[in-house]
């Protein structure tokens, strides 16, 4: 038995729940479905929604953009932010503040913010979680950092060094601590959350008390006048704001996280905001499923997709939708495939432009102008995937996110603005497509 | 003549590694010098085969014997660094049934031990084997890690009063008249430990005679004293696969033939290789057709290999060697039997030999046989006793297995950690501080990166080779930061920075070769958590130009 809605979003990252809220959104009787199969990337991602901080194509070592919105009208017209237009650009980040509420801040202004990272550099983002918020580099207060021993992605006081050498306009001190109630060396970073969100009763010197308290107490001693402390991302992902308030009050500083690689509390946070947003839009998530086909139908010049394949559990159910959004992320994700010799998009065999020789994928310096950094596939303004000829493949499939080329978000650190702004597009057209 | 050093070996290699540890051994005062890392020139490139002798049962029956002697003396004296995996050498239905028959004949007239198993006798062994494969010979093959047993050499040297010093490239040979009498080095700058000199600056050491163990560069060290040492560089790739499809050494079992071999190593299978003469041993092309070759060519024994994900490749030069008129065309062809030159008797300069040829599992035999010549020439006689004494880590092996729970690592890590460290282990693992996982692929913990650190100092790329951190699936991506963060505070950020940058370069060199499927995908991971999450490329701290902080949001 077919399933039949009105817009079917592929893909469960920002990308594919922002084209699900934006086409609900935008059609408000519309039935919206959004089916996933992996677990998305978000869990690898910091968390920070960056739009633009760095310029493309650039030479060497480059100065961060300060107004990523002027700096966008300078973009070459492949890039996918120059196919949705700066305005749509806006009114994505508008909405994605509509969504996220209080849980990220950044909106006050149109410039980036410099914000630590675990490596101790400094990134540019748009947006950041409100539990970012104290720390930001651009921000000239002095700073404690702490880290503990038994978290070797985070040295606090190497990171403390690094930011020196980046040229913070502050003190930054670090101090590696052992985390009370922690007996485990390898103890995986949502157990520390967990710990501090329910606030455990854990063994100290002087006796018994909640972790929280065990923390603050650890910490304070090793204040000596800053003003805000930061943490590896780890305070809390149920309530992460009631634990930054527990420790911001008894060490009597503003508390913080510095955003962290996988698992990346901040970024399931996210994660958990989006499919929040998802139910309360009335938008139907199936998880867990892969789509396997499709069939097309042709409607003059253009062909159409008429339903797809999904397997459920080894039963294939055919879904049929108006119109289809195509936003299954880029390599990591696995929206954009490779073998030896091509690079595809599988699930529609949509058109990625590359080298037929794949030792021109790479270039040798690792930090390089990576051609393999911008495979994907190539949209019109309408976020249609088009063909070799330049012909929309599909006139009811438009793609968002990681899986369109043209772009190397990890040097720009443009990778959410463009899911943000080509969701939120493709998933508003197809939303007043089938109206 | 006061000297500063009796002998000074120059090449930290295998050869050198050996040479050094047979001379310290026997009391003799030995410095060694080596351009990069331990390793870093052809004991760090190559299969991690070590052979039964089977290879040359039929071609070289001389060297077969050999391998079989030293394949048996390095499982007693570093079986920490030695799997032994068995080998098969499979025959496929157009490989000649002659051929199998003189193979068998063969390893027996030199001692392998070899038993002809059935086609279904031998996928009983390793079940990936194609169902076409006819039948093997089964013999003794094992798997080596070049890294820690080269690097064992080394310590044990060290232990007995050698002096090791990485990082200083040989730019001078000190000739007067007709004798060598030293070497002059550079001292590198660069992220590393460099107890004796700093970088940038050069050194003249003396010495009462010079080895050259430069192997693939012995010409390039001849040249320096106008002494012609016709080394014949020849590659070879290999290709690394992110698990073990087989746990037996697989060869082909014909004549001769680009990649017909399968070495399982640690948690990798390596795929070899190719055999090309090239003019520059720094300086040759790594092509795509090699890779392609491995994964076609062995995929005939092992289909699996033809879906599966290679994690990167990496090539090595052979430092191989006729003596002159020979006139070899097919660099297959020339042996893998090694030579002394010495200078002396050859061109009438004395004070040094150079060692050329010769193959990795025989290292020890042919630092036995140089070190016998460096002794006469200085009148040392006390005798060779690198066959009986244990390398560092392998002594008391039967400590090995117990205590698997002990320093609270969860039993795979401590497995692998006991597998690597052997008898040190407890002394490297033995700590009060909390000891958590470095690097997830290969089960690293911070003790033993902390131990390599003590060992090589700052050059990540040292404690790599020691530990095995970071040459698992994620190829660093996950790990090279953890494992730059543990030099701080030991080596200032700067210094930390470096390390890190050196280290994920290098990972990337061979990665570039296993950019397809999985591997593309991991790579653009690494990417995006080195560029987008942690901003490395555009790292404020290494640029010329401030950043102008106050131009960007300071908060509501």
């Amino acid at each position: 038995m077919a399933i039949t809605d009105d817009v079917l979003v592929i893909g469960g990252g920002l990308a594919g729940a922002t084209a699900a809220l934006a086409a609900s959104d935008a059609a408000e009787d519309a039935r919206v479905r959004l089916v996933t199969y992996k677990q998305s990337t978000l869990r690898h991602a910091s968390g920070l929604i960056d739009v633009l901080g760095y310029a493309p194509s650039g030479d060497g070592q480059q100065q961060p953009i300060a107004d990523p919105f002027t700096a966008l009208e300078s973009l070459p017209e492949s890039h996918p932010y120059q196919r949705v237009g700066v305005d749509a650009v806006r009114e994505a980040l508008a909405f994605f503040d509509e969504v996220a509420g209080d849980a990220y801040a950044g909106a006050h202004t149109d410039r980036n913010a410099l914000v630590p990272t675990h490596g101790g550099t400094v990134k540019p983002t748009a947006r950041y979680p409100v539990s970012t918020a104290e720390g930001l580099a651009s921000d000239d207060r002095d700073t404690l950092l702490v880290g503990f021993k038994t978290l070797p992605d985070f040295d606090a006081p190497l990171a403390a060094a690094h930011l020196e050498a980046a040229g913070a306009p502050f003190d930054a001190r670090g101090v590696t601590l052992s985390f009370p109630g922690i007996g485990r060396d390898d103890a995986k970073v949502t157990r520390y959350a967990h710990l501090l969100d329910h606030d455990e009763r854990v063994e100290t010197l002087t006796g018994e008390t909640g972790a929280r308290e065990a923390i603050a107490a650890t910490v304070k001693p090793h204040l000596d006048g800053e003003s805000r402390v930061g943490f590896p991302a780890i305070l809390g992902d149920e309530h992460p704001t009631a634990v930054r308030e527990a420790l911001s009050d008894a060490l009597g500083a503003d508390v913080f996280e510095v955003p962290m690689g996988p698992p990346s509390l901040p970024g399931l946070r996210l994660e958990d905001l989006l499919y929040d947003a998802l139910e309360s839009a009335g938008v139907r998530v199936t998880a867990g499923v892969p789509v396997v086909g499709h069939e097309t139908t042709s409607e003059g010049m253009t062909a159409a997709i008429d339903h797809v394949v999904v397997d459920r559990h080894g039963a294939e159910i055919p879904h049929e939708a108006d119109q289809y959004v195509l936003a299954t992320g880029g390599l990591v994700g696995k929206g954009i495939e490779s073998n030896r010799k091509r690079v595809t998009e599988p699930l529609f065999d949509c058109y990625v432009p590359h080298a037929t020789d794949r030792y021109n994928w790479f270039v040798d310096d690792v930090f390089g102008e990576q051609p393999y950094a911008r495979f994907g596939v190539v949209p019109d303004t309408e976020l249609r995937p088009l063909d070799a000829d330049d012909d929309p493949e599909f006139s009811n499939l438009r793609a968002a996110g990681a899986v369109l080329g043209g772009y190397d978000y990890a040097a720009e650190k443009s990778g959410a603005g463009v899911s943000l702004a080509t969701g939120y597009v493709a998933g508003t057209h197809a939303g007043e497509a089938c109206q | 003549m006061a000297h500063d050093t009796a002998v000074l070996v120059l090449g930290g290699g295998s050869t050198g590694c050996g040479i050094a540890r047979d001379l310290a051994m026997r009391g003799v005062d030995v410095t060694l010098v080596e351009r990069g890392n331990l390793t870093d020139g052809t004991t760090g490139r190559m299969h991690g085969l070590l052979h039964s002798g089977g290879r040359y049962a039929v071609s070289d029956q001389a060297s077969a014997t050999e391998c079989i002697e030293e394949n048996e003396i390095l499982r007693e004296i570093a079986s920490h660094c030695v799997e032994e995996t068995g080998g098969l050498f499979v025959q496929r239905p157009e490989d000649s049934d002659e051929y199998f028959q003189e193979k068998l004949e063969g390893c027996r007239d030199c001692g392998i031990p070899a038993t002809v198993l059935s086609g279904r006798e031998a996928r009983g062994v390793e079940p990936y084997l194609a169902e076409d494969v006819s039948r093997a010979i089964q013999v003794p093959d094992g798997a080596v890690d070049p890294f820690r047993l080269c690097v064992a050499n080394a310590l044990d040297a060290e232990r007995h009063g050698a002096r090791i010093e990485t990082h200083a490239e040989v730019i001078d040979l000190l000739r007067d008249g007709d004798e060598i009498y030293g070497v002059e080095v550079r001292h590198d700058s660069g992220p590393g430990k460099r107890t004796h000199k700093s970088p940038g600056t050069t050194e003249e050491i003396t010495a009462e005679y010079v080895v050259n163990a430069t192997g693939a560069w012995a010409g390039q060290i001849g040249d320096m004293a106008d002494l012609d040492v016709a080394v014949r560089p020849s590659k070879g790739v290999m290709t690394i696969m992110n698990v073990r499809q087989v746990d037996t050494v697989i060869n082909r079992c014909r004549p001769k033939g680009d990649a017909d071999i399968i070495v399982p190593h640690e948690t990798t299978a390596i795929l070899g290789t190719t055999d090309e003469e090239v003019a520059d041993p720094d300086d040759y092309p790594e092509e795509q057709w090699e890779v392609d070759m491995m994964i076609d060519t062995l995929s005939e024994l092992v289909p699996i290999l033809e879906e599966a994900r290679t994690i990167r490749s990496f090539w090595g030069v052979r430092p191989l060697y006729e003596p002159p008129g020979t006139g070899t065309q097919d660099p297959t062809d020339i042996t893998r039997d090694f030579f002394l030159l010495d200078h002396d008797e050859r061109d009438g300069v004395s004070g040094m030999s150079s060692i050329v040829g010769g193959k990795f599992t025989t290292y020890r035999a042919m630092a036995e046989e140089i070190t016998d010549h460096v002794c006469a020439k200085l009148g040392v006689s006390a005798t060779c006793a690198t066959a009986e004494e244990p390398l560092p880590g392998s002594e008391d092996i039967s400590v090995l297995e117990e205590g698997m729970d002990d320093f609270g690592l969860r039993s795979p890590i401590a497995r692998r950690s006991n597998q690597r460290l052997g008898s040190r282990a407890a002394d490297v693992l033995e700590t009060d501080e909390p000891n958590p996982v470095v690097c997830e692929c290969e089960g690293v913990t911070r003790a033993e990166v902390q131990d390599a650190i003590d060992q090589s100092g700052s050059d990540l790329n040292a404690v790599r080779i020691r530990t095995r951190a970071s040459m698992g699936n994620c190829q660093g991506g996950f790990c090279c930061q953890n494992m730059a963060t543990e030099l701080h505070p030991r080596y200032d950020e700067a210094t930390v920075r470096e390390a890190l940058d050196e280290l994920f370069q290098e990972r990337w060199k061979g990665e570039r070769h296993a950019l397809w499927g999985e591997q593309l995908s991991q790579a653009m991971l690494n990417y995006a958590l080195h560029a987008t999450t942690m901003n490395r490329d555009n790292d404020p701290a290494g640029a010329s130009t401030q950043v102008d902080y106050a131009q960007f949001d300071g908060g509501a």
